[in-house]
């Protein structure tokens, strides 16, 4: 009998009609409602039931919504609800909700709204209700959402503080603030005022963020899943090729080869090394590599003297390159197969540890050559020459001219000085000099040129004379 | 300059290399035998018995062009001096340096002969009065550092050319010759 249930009113769409402040929670269908004693009320049979904040509702399912027949429990009206028992039953039944609620004398489920008494003790009397759920929704959800619907005790304050979302699926939690006039106004909406309502900007705000994140967050996972395969199966193909190749004998077709080596070509652009790369004479990528690196440095040489740094070269050369770009390991790796190679350049690497590119043509004594005649110039031999004078001079970069510097020094033929004003190189007048009488000088060789280069400079123009004074 | 006072410098002190310690090891090798030599000669004319390494030594700075050896240059001239015998550590520091432009034997024969010289052959001085005493005057000996006259006294001594006394003031000792 809907006698024992409170009215719900319905909407022409059959769609329940909300108390003010009251938000949907939860819904769940195929819901038969039953009093354990079975007969407080007769059975309601494979309803819709719905969670607000303030209420339980059960509509008759769609087919059979009259405007009469929905029914409902005001939330105030439950005095306790039972928490789910799994049982070696419960695995074969349908999930069941139970609650208690409180009845009035009158057989009536106790309505807080009606004048009938205060809300506690006045229903001496409590019935059992369950609620079988023989749909297909989340029992436990909604039995979470039960309780703090009916915690929340949203009735109780004129006002509510549930989240307002304004979907109508938003969680009703949380107690309520103590603003009158509400903050929801008469069309639904939450209300910005005051306070509260700055609080409750930030909640919502909050509440989206995370929500978003969520879902980034969902998609990020979907993401690494999918790569992990892609990673696996790399690796499956890898695996492969390493056994293909080990297994075959130099008699193979040229086909399968061909598509080996394709094979290896797509796992490098991948970002996957060869597996074959110590064992033959590099992977074809790496000879096509060098090859190519061979050609194109050739310009950037002549450009910087013959001579170019390592690093220099590589940026060159992956700007041109454009996208494909390489790593500096592919670098190495390309220069140092051009020893296996007829190609015009080769790699060098200094004492100090600096590498470098050079002509094969290039010769080292060339380059003393020209230093020797560039330190021997009377500007150079009052103040000798600076990294950056010899690059002037030869033509390269300042770091490659003072590569050539140090060289020439461990050759003997320059000197350093190093001083306030820099590092500078002077030629090495220390072999002409005579331990057993040095205050000798041959009038021939480079003693002597370097005294009359010192000695005409305007700044030693006192020093003259008495060089001049001691040399006759 | 190419003067310090009265010592004429050799061409190369204008020559800036030479004040940077060169590191590859002909040329190092070269550099520190020029400046062994170029430091015994100016201390014997200078009568510079002790170089102190942290305080300014007129010959390791070159005003002309503005360049001064590192307290590594230094270190390394004059350890080689020392590996040479021609000089000692004062110090463990390696910061006071005593320079025997003359060996300590070389010292002996001085005293020896400035003692025949003079006719000192049997009497007896102080050691000051070696030092700055007027017969001094004009000797190599005229000046020479406490230390250095006191470790050829001593070896003298061992030779049994002399022997060193407490004389009768307590500040000084005496030496009795008997060469």
């Amino acid at each position: 009998m809907s006698n024992f249930f409170s009215k719900a009113e319905v909407t022409s769409s059959g769609r329940p009609v909300f108390l003010r402040n009251e938000v949907e929670c939860h819904l769940l269908s195929g819901v038969d409602l039953e009093s354990e004693d079975h007969h407080s009320f007769s059975p309601l049979k494979s309803g819709i039931l719905i969670l607000t904040t303030h209420r339980l509702l059960w509509l008759p399912s769609s087919s059979a919504i009259t405007p009469t027949s929905a029914s409902a429990i005001p939330l105030a009206a439950i005095s306790h609800i039972f928490s789910s028992k799994k049982s070696l039953k419960s695995v074969f039944h349908s999930p069941r909700i139970r609650f208690q609620v409180l009845v009035s004398p009158d057989g009536r489920v106790f309505d807080p709204g009606s004048g009938s008494g205060s809300s506690s003790g006045s229903g001496s009397r409590s019935v059992v209700v369950t609620a079988v759920v023989r749909g297909k929704g989340d029992c436990d959800g909604f039995l979470v959402k039960f309780w703090d619907s009916w915690r929340a005790r949203a009735w109780e304050s004129n006002e509510t503080s549930g989240s307002g979302s304004g979907s109508g699926l938003a969680s009703g939690t949380g107690a309520g603030t103590g603003t009158s006039g509400g903050l929801y106004s008469t069309d639904g909406s939450v209300r910005m005022v005051g306070v509260a309502g700055i609080l409750r900007k930030e909640q919502e705000m909050w509440e989206s963020t995370d929500k978003s994140l969520q879902d980034a967050f969902q998609d990020l996972n979907a993401l690494m899943s999918k790569a992990k395969e892609m990673v696996m199966l790399a690796e499956k193909m890898r695996q492969k090729l390493l056994s293909g190749t080990s297994s075959q004998t130099s008699g193979t077709n040229d086909e399968d080869m061909g598509s080996k080596e394709e094979i290896q070509d797509w796992l490098l652009s991948v970002g996957i090394i060869s597996p074959v790369t110590k064992e033959s004479a590099g992977a074809l990528y790496h000879q096509q590599l060098s090859r190519q690196l061979a050609d194109f440095v050739r310009t950037p040489l002549e450009r910087a003297g013959g001579m170019i740094n390592l690093i220099d070269a590589y940026c060159l050369f992956n700007r041109a390159r454009g996208t494909e770009l390489i790593s500096p390991d592919d670098m190495l790796q390309a220069c140092s197969l051009w020893e296996k190679f007829d190609v015009p350049v080769m790699l060098r690497k200094f004492d100090s540890g600096v590498m470098v590119i050079q002509n094969k043509s290039h010769s080292d004594e060339e380059v003393f050559a020209r230093i020797r005649s560039l330190v021997t110039k009377p500007e150079a031999l009052r103040n000798g020459i600076s990294p950056t004078d010899a690059a002037m001079t030869l033509g390269i970069a300042p770091a490659m001219a003072k590569e050539h510097l140090l060289t020439a020094e461990s050759k003997g033929l320059l000197c350093r000085d190093i001083s306030p004003d820099g590092f500078r190189f002077y030629i090495n007048l220390f072999p002409e000099i005579d331990q057993c009488n040095i205050y000798f000088v041959k009038d021939y060789g480079i003693c002597s040129t370097w005294i009359k280069a010192v000695s005409t400079s305007g700044k030693n123009a006192f020093l003259n004379e008495l060089i001049l004074t001691f040399i006759a | 300059m190419q003067k310090l006072g009265d010592f004429k410098l050799p061409h190369f002190f204008n020559y800036p290399p030479y004040f940077t310690l060169q590191p590859v090891r002909e040329t190092r090798e070269k550099q520190v035998q020029l400046w062994k030599e170029l430091i015994l000669d100016y201390c014997r004319t200078q009568k510079i018995f002790v170089i102190k390494l942290e305080e300014e030594f007129p010959l390791f700075s070159n005003s002309v062009i503005e360049r001064t050896l590192s307290h590594e240059a230094r270190e390394a001239f004059l350890s080689a001096l020392v590996a040479e015998g021609r000089a000692e550590w004062l110090d463990k520091g390696h910061r006071s340096c005593l320079i025997l432009w003359h060996r300590i034997q070389d010292w002996a024969d001085i005293i020896v002969n400035f003692v025949k010289d003079n006719g000192f052959e049997d009497s007896v001085m102080t050691v000051e009065e070696i030092r700055s005493g007027i017969e001094s005057r004009g000797t190599e000996l005229h000046g020479i550092d406490r230390t250095i006259l006191m470790r050829a006294l001593k070896q003298l001594e061992q030779k049994g050319k002399l022997a060193i006394f407490k004389g009768t003031s307590t500040d000084d000792e005496g030496i009795k010759f008997s060469v």
